[in-house]
């Protein structure tokens, strides 16, 4: 599998704080690959620094074979990166349906004048914009509330019309900021299950940041770890439960021996 | 221990009502507005207000008793409100008093003899006892209001409302009706004095109201339901004549009005174009702008530059030519003042727009400036639009005669500017339906999200800037025809301030909220004479009001309709997980 986006050497600073220190990372097309590490790992940082958010400092970060560390926001999305916040940033104040076409915004071309008139064209695009967001919203299962106003909606769907307005841009790789912060077990269970059809259905690669590690060891293929914003592993699931420097970064040193599992299970629940 | 509660709450609240009173005398307005009636020989306006107080007092105190103790109990309600009544007299008594030996006059400029005399009722200070009887009857009025059923109160409240309303713009329907011939003429002096209503138009209104009221609440399901049952064209062609109906209204009313009342709805007029230019900064894209001036100033000028037959016209084209050519400077202006602001967010971007606005004011208003924009003598003899042939609409740089129909009159620009408005109200509706409109309200919302879904920022707020610009030059560009000339000095910060405090009056990124705002705030200030001279202070309490009562504006924009509607069109399956 050729790697659809690669960070070399990537270094992002605050100050005197090195957020994200010299990381190397790779994300295999078609994969769901997931970034683990303590409160303050640099995880949120390094998910910016793809995205445009903040500029590294240091390193290139390349997709598909282009160079994007120094693109903005708007001009990374074009290219094919979408993503998802930590804390939900929905467009509170308008429709679920329009915050998904804000989404297809890049897909748009009409200008203010054909806007005014209404051209033939314009009212096409805009038919077709209302069509696909309306399937979309079907698709994350949010069917007849697109006229809702996104701060009315539970924080489930909330969830849910936050990644159906990330899929209007048609990403080929789609960042989750912790998809599941928050939710239930059951909700978790139905997430684990979205994102592989995210990936099976429409193909999309996915990098998600993610605490509760039920999710992360069910639904990875490859997981990195981060800690002082340092790559200190990256394997399999089976892999890093096992590693002696992750069991140390979460729960100190001297809890290394104990079973991960447990730990991780306990460490899950406690942030859920 | 409850008893005494509820008569000192009382207490407190006739306090706190006193002082209001007090207030509305030291600041003039019981003294200026007792020179309107409401009813003619009954009660003035100036009287009104303090009675209104008191009255409110004592419904206050009594509603305060029923909380207290839980449930109406009449005789403490009517204590209360009578205490409260009491005491509002008792502050206003003893103000009469201290300031009949006390010379106030030398700090507060309204405490006039008259003044004193006018709540004496005409009798000095041996007539304080009677301010005493007023407080407690009103006050005990108002605490019986409230053990009166909903369904006699309401009816009660719309006639006094009514007779209110049509107190304060008598002068208004009265030249209206006044320059219709026969009845109509008549009806007017039966109904109407000339400083309020008179004592047979109050009964009637009051009357009136109470009947339509009691009516409508008995009979509005049924007409409801008949509505209801209309076929699809029945229900559209009750809207097509309620559509011709109201365009007939403003058709005819410049006429009928006189060009007073014309030059007001321009004025309201302009003040919509503002608002609506506006609203696509603030309303839609979130951008607050407190120099919106600027615009209407470059578009004003570069019609008198354009037009004028003074020493400052540069051309003399004709009216028709200038505005397009107004629209277009202001939108590149628009465009000049985003570059340098587009990184300022939130209240810089706010000073940062204001200094812009100033700027503009003082070079249009300076020496430097003089020899192109004439300083403080500003640009005059702006021509009038004028209909007439093709020759006249092409021609430039020659003497023009108006072979046609001139458009000199407000009553004639009204007309312009009316559809001007309606104009940009559409425009600005469909723009706020399409992509760009969802993008400026994404950057209202959240712009770096916005960005990373996408959005162009620099693209988007600039096209912002350009098109309020734009609806604001237009705005600028009728007013330098309706007055014929512009001076710097009517380019000030609070052309600016009123805009905002209208849109936030009206309801934010609402189109007919713009509307709403715009009436209340610049309207009915030039159609009540008294009014504006309070009117600033009038416009605090108006925001203070709108934002403590009603955050989202009085016509909220249409999300938040649209979801009040589905919510009740059909309501939302209840959650199955979770």
């Amino acid at each position: 599998m050729t790697p659809i986006l690669i960070a070399q050497k990537v270094t992002k600073r605050f100050g005197g704080l090195v957020a994200v220190n010299s990381v190397d990372f790779e994300i295999p097309e078609k994969s769901i690959v997931s970034i683990i590490g303590p409160n303050g790992a640099g995880k949120t940082t390094f998910f910016n620094c793809i995205t445009g958010f903040n500029k590294a400092d240091e390193g290139t970060i390349t997709f598909e074979g282009a160079e994007i560390q120094n693109l903005r926001p708007d001009q990374i999305t074009r290219l094919g990166i979408s993503r998802t916040y930590q804390n939900i940033r929905l467009f509170a104040n308008m429709t679920a349906l329009e915050n998904i076409m804000v989404g297809q915004h890049k897909f748009l071309h009409a200008s203010w004048v054909s806007s005014i008139i209404r051209t033939k064209g314009m009212m096409a695009e805009e038919k077709g914009a209302l069509d696909e967001a309306q399937r979309l919203l079907n698709y994350v299962g949010l069917k007849g509330k697109g006229d809702l106003l996104a701060r009315n909606l539970p924080y489930g769907e909330q969830r849910r019309l936050e990644i159906a307005r990330a899929l209007a841009t048609k990403p080929k790789l789609l960042l989750l900021d912790e998809p599941s912060a928050g939710m239930n077990p059951r909700e978790t269970e139905d997430l684990t299950a979205f994102i592989h059809r995210l990936r099976d259905e429409l193909g999309i690669t996915i990098l998600l940041i993610e605490h509760h590690m039920r999710v992360v060891m069910g639904i990875s293929e490859k997981i990195t770890v981060l800690d002082y914003g340092q790559r200190i592993a990256e394997g399999t699931p089976k892999e890093i439960q096992s590693n002696p420097r992750v069991i140390e970064a979460y729960l100190g040193r001297g809890a290394a021996t104990e079973g991960m599992e447990n730990a991780h299970e306990r460490f899950g629940n406690k942030k859920s | 221990m409850k008893k005494e509660n509820f008569i000192w709450n009382s207490i407190k609240i006739g306090l706190v009502a006193g002082a209001i009173g007090i207030f509305l005398c030291l600041v003039g307005m019981v003294e200026i507005f007792s020179k309107r009636d409401v009813v003619k020989d009954v009660i003035s306006l100036g009287m009104f207000l303090l009675l209104a107080t008191s009255v409110l007092a004592g419904f206050i105190a009594s509603r305060r008793t029923s909380d207290l103790l839980e449930g109406n109990k009449a005789v403490s309600n009517l204590l209360a409100g009578t205490f409260a009544g009491l005491f509002t007299g008792i502050v206003l008594a003893l103000f009469v008093l201290f300031s009949s030996q006390v010379n106030l006059r030398a700090v507060f400029l309204n405490v006039t003899p008259a003044l004193l005399e006018l709540l004496t009722f005409g009798q000095g200070t041996d007539g304080v006892w009677q301010i005493l009887v007023f407080g407690t009857v009103a006050g005990l009025v108002g605490g019986a209001f409230l053990l009166l059923s909903p369904s006699i109160r309401k009816p009660i409240v719309n006639a006094v409302m009514v007779i209110i309303f049509m107190a304060l713009f008598s002068s208004l329907f009265r030249v209206i009706m006044v320059n219709q011939s026969g009845g109509i003429e008549k009806a007017a002096k039966y109904l109407f004095s000339q400083t309020g209503l008179t004592a047979n138009g109050g009964l009637i209104f009051f009357f009136g109201t109470i009947l339509v009221s009691v009516l409508r609440s008995s009979q509005a399901g049924k007409v409801q339901n008949l509505v209801d049952k209309l076929p699809q064209k029945g229900k559209l062609s009750l809207r097509v004549a309620s559509i011709i109906l109201l365009a007939y209204v403003v058709i005819m009313l410049p006429n009928a009005a006189g060009p007073f009342i014309a030059q007001v709805v321009v004025i309201i007029s302009l003040y919509i174009l503002m608002g609506l230019g506006l609203n696509i900064e603030i309303g839609f894209a979130g951008l607050l702008d407190l120099g919106f001036v600027a615009f209407y100033a470059i578009g004003a000028y570069t019609v008198g530059l354009l037009t004028s037959y003074g020493e400052f016209g540069l051309q003399h084209v004709s009216f028709w030519v200038a505005v397009p050519i107004a629209v277009l400077v202001a939108m590149l202006f628009g465009g000049l003042l985003g570059v340098p602001v587009l990184g300022v967010r939130g209240d810089y971007l706010a000073i940062a727009t204001l200094g812009f606005g100033e700027i503009v004011r003082l070079l249009a208003g300076s020496d430097f400036m003089a020899k192109y924009l004439g300083g403080p003598r500003g640009i005059i003899g702006i021509q009038k639009p004028c209909i007439g042939t093709l020759g006249e609409f092409v021609a430039v740089d020659v003497p023009r005669v108006c072979n046609g129909i001139e458009l000199g009159k407000p009553q004639e620009i009204y007309f312009i500017a009316i559809a001007s408005a309606l104009l940009i109200a559409f425009f600005s509706y469909r723009l706020r339906e399409s992509r760009l409109g969802r993008a400026w309200m994404a950057i209202r919302e959240d712009e770096d999200v916005a960005e990373a879904l996408g959005i162009k920022l620099v693209q988007a707020k600039l096209l912002a800037y350009m098109l309020g610009a734009a609806f604001a030059g237009l705005g600028g560009a009728i007013f330098a025809t309706l007055v014929g000339s512009i001076f710097a000095s009517s380019m000030q910060l609070i052309v600016s301030i009123n805009v905002v405090a209208l849109i936030i009056v009206g309801g934010m990124g609402s189109i007919p909220g713009v509307v709403v705002g715009a009436i209340a705030l610049i309207g009915l200030p030039e159609l009540l004479r008294e009014v504006s001279e309070f009117r600033f202070l009038l416009y605090g309490a108006a925001l203070v009001t709108v934002m403590i009562a009603k955050p989202e504006g009085l016509w909220p924009s249409q999300n938040i309709r649209r979801e009040l509607h589905r919510e009740e069109a059909a309501p939302i399956p209840s959650e199955t997980t979770s």
